[in-house]
């Protein structure tokens, strides 16, 4: 007993002692990362400063990087589009691995016990599974639909049970694998609707959603029972009308759901669609300037923000989730390419691209609170995501 | 009137070069907006990649019709609103001999 004290002691006093050497002793739930698209930068941010502390550099082509967070939420993961995976710490603020993972890829994601992260590929098609601590390879699935033919992989994202959703774009398919023995990954098929360009998963971790470009309609996996197979939802939205063209592809991601409703970006309508989110009937549709982008619901889910597509992205939405009406029209600045609430919703991150700033917007008034200068940012990653199903 | 056919004659090979400033714009819009399909490097993404490599034995009359015209069926969208066609003849003439930076 006197010796376990002791050593208690002894440890306290190393602790102690490591904290006055080093830099104070801080946590990492305000911090987050702007890519700085152009240039192969990330900007580390505090989203309670609401100011820049460190930039790093050399991580490659960031055109649509995405970010996941290491579940104790110090550790970012970048996946580049040039297939560079970078791992860097929030704390340190400096890069700690690197790797050339694939020859395209489009984003990743990291398991529910966090020791696995995902890259999902364009070339050659398929995902790879890592090591989260060392970034050694440790399986990977090609998604060959076909013999001899692989798909783009879009939509990955992280289910319960150390399972991985995804979609590809040029299978039509919904794939499941499940890494529970992460050097054999098991994977399940379903048959989805044309040309899925990304998915989401609901923040329960229960439903699978696939938007699909090559028709109107959007395919829906329930992942507590996914032997009943892919249905569609939302189908026919479009009534026949001739589709506007699309600019840009819109995002999907789990913030979707809002106040027992999904808000879904209609393809090549200038809509938000939104659904019911236990039946998934169509409950409506919200009129917005030009085709969607990003629909985020903030927090608490009252909001829903939306940004858009060449050449109305200059332009930011807001819809009252209890209204189901445009409150707010904004013009941040040019080229708005993505919004990041901080994590309980106070303000939210808007990176305007060819402004080379990023504008801090409060979420109840509407007024600009700051900004912050990055060169190109696109996206913006709090590590609140850490926490989150689905990222 | 000769002039004009004659003008008419030399434009349509290297077709009418855009503005200084144009240029400028139109290397931002490939770059960036294309650039959010095909890669702001141009190695390709959810569209092909537009490298001279990968463009070399395609003729430059159809890419210019498929940015023109876009591609039905695929997310490849029509730009006329956005680009004239000796806009577009400019691009696909830059794309094959290695976009500008
Ligand atoms: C929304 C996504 C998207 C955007 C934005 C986009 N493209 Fe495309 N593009 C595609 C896809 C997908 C294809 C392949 C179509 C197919 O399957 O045949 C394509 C094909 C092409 C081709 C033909 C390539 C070949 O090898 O045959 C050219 C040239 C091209 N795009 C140029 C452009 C230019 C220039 C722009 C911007 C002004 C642009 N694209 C913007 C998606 C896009």
């Amino acid at each position: 007993m006197r010796r376990a004290v002791q050593s208690l002691l002894l440890g306290l006093v190393a602790l102690l002692l490591a904290a006055c050497v080093g830099a104070p002793l801080r946590g990492t739930g305000d911090l987050g990362l702007v890519i700085e698209r152009a240039s192969g930068h990330v900007t580390l941010v505090n989203t309670s400063s609401r100011s820049a502390y460190a930039r790093i550099g050399g991580l490659g082509d960031l055109s649509h990087a995405s970010v996941v967070y290491s579940r104790d939420a110090r550790y970012a993961f970048i996946f580049g589009r040039d297939g560079g995976l970078s791992k860097v710490d929030l704390l340190e603020a400096r890069m700690v691995k690197r790797i050339i993972q694939s020859g395209n890829a489009i984003g990743g994601s990291i398991s529910q016990d966090g020791r696995i992260v995902v890259a999902q590929n364009y070339t050659p098609g398929g995902i790879k599974a890592f090591d989260a601590d060392t970034l050694e390879l440790l399986s990977e699935v090609p998604a060959e639909y076909a013999p001899g033919r692989f798909s783009k992989v879009v939509g990955l994202a992280d289910v319960p049970g150390n399972k991985f959703a995804y979609a590809l774009f040029d299978g039509g398919e919904i794939w499941v694998s499940d890494f529970s023995d992460p050097k054999r990954p098991v994977t399940q098929r379903y048959p989805a609707g044309q040309q899925p360009y990304d998915g989401l998963v609901t923040p329960n971790g229960r439903h699978y959603l696939a938007g699909l470009f090559g028709e109107d309609g959007i395919a829906l996996l329930d992942l507590w029972q996914p032997e009943l197979g892919a249905r569609k939802i939302l189908e026919k939205y479009g009534r026949g009308e001739e589709k506007l063209p699309v600019f840009k592809m819109p995002h999907l991601r789990g913030w979707s759901v809002a106040a027992g409703r999904a808000w879904l970006p209609a393809i090549g309508r200038h809509e938000v669609l939104v659904a019911d989110a236990a039946t998934w009937q169509e409950t409506g549709r919200v009129a917005v300037k030009g085709q969607p982008v990003f629909v985020m619901a903030s927090p608490d889910g009252r909001q829903i923000w939306v940004n858009f597509a060449f050449p109305d992205n200059g332009w930011v939405q807001v819809i009252d989730t209890l209204s189901g009406k445009v409150v707010q029209t904004l013009q941040p600045g040019k080229a708005v390419l993505h919004m990041e609430f901080t994590p309980r919703g106070e303000a939210v991150w808007i990176s305007a691209r060819d402004d080379n700033r990023v504008l801090i917007y409060d979420t109840r008034s509407f007024r600009q609170l700051g900004s912050l200068a990055a060169d190109a940012p696109s996206g913006i990653f709090f590590s609140s995501r850490a926490a989150r199903i689905g990222f | 009137m000769l002039t004009l056919l004659l003008l008419g004659c030399f434009a349509l090979p290297a077709a009418a070069e855009p503005s200084a400033a144009r240029q400028q714009e139109l290397i931002h819009l490939v770059r960036q907006d294309c650039g959010s399909c095909h890669g702001m490097t141009l190695q390709g993404g959810l569209g092909p990649a537009l490298l001279p490599a990968t463009l070399a034995d395609k003729p430059a009359e159809g890419l210019v019709a498929t940015i023109i015209g876009g591609r039905p069926g695929t997310p490849m969208p029509p730009w006329h609103r956005f680009l004239a066609e000796d806009e577009a003849q400019w691009i696909v003439a830059k794309l094959m001999a290695g976009f500008p930076q």
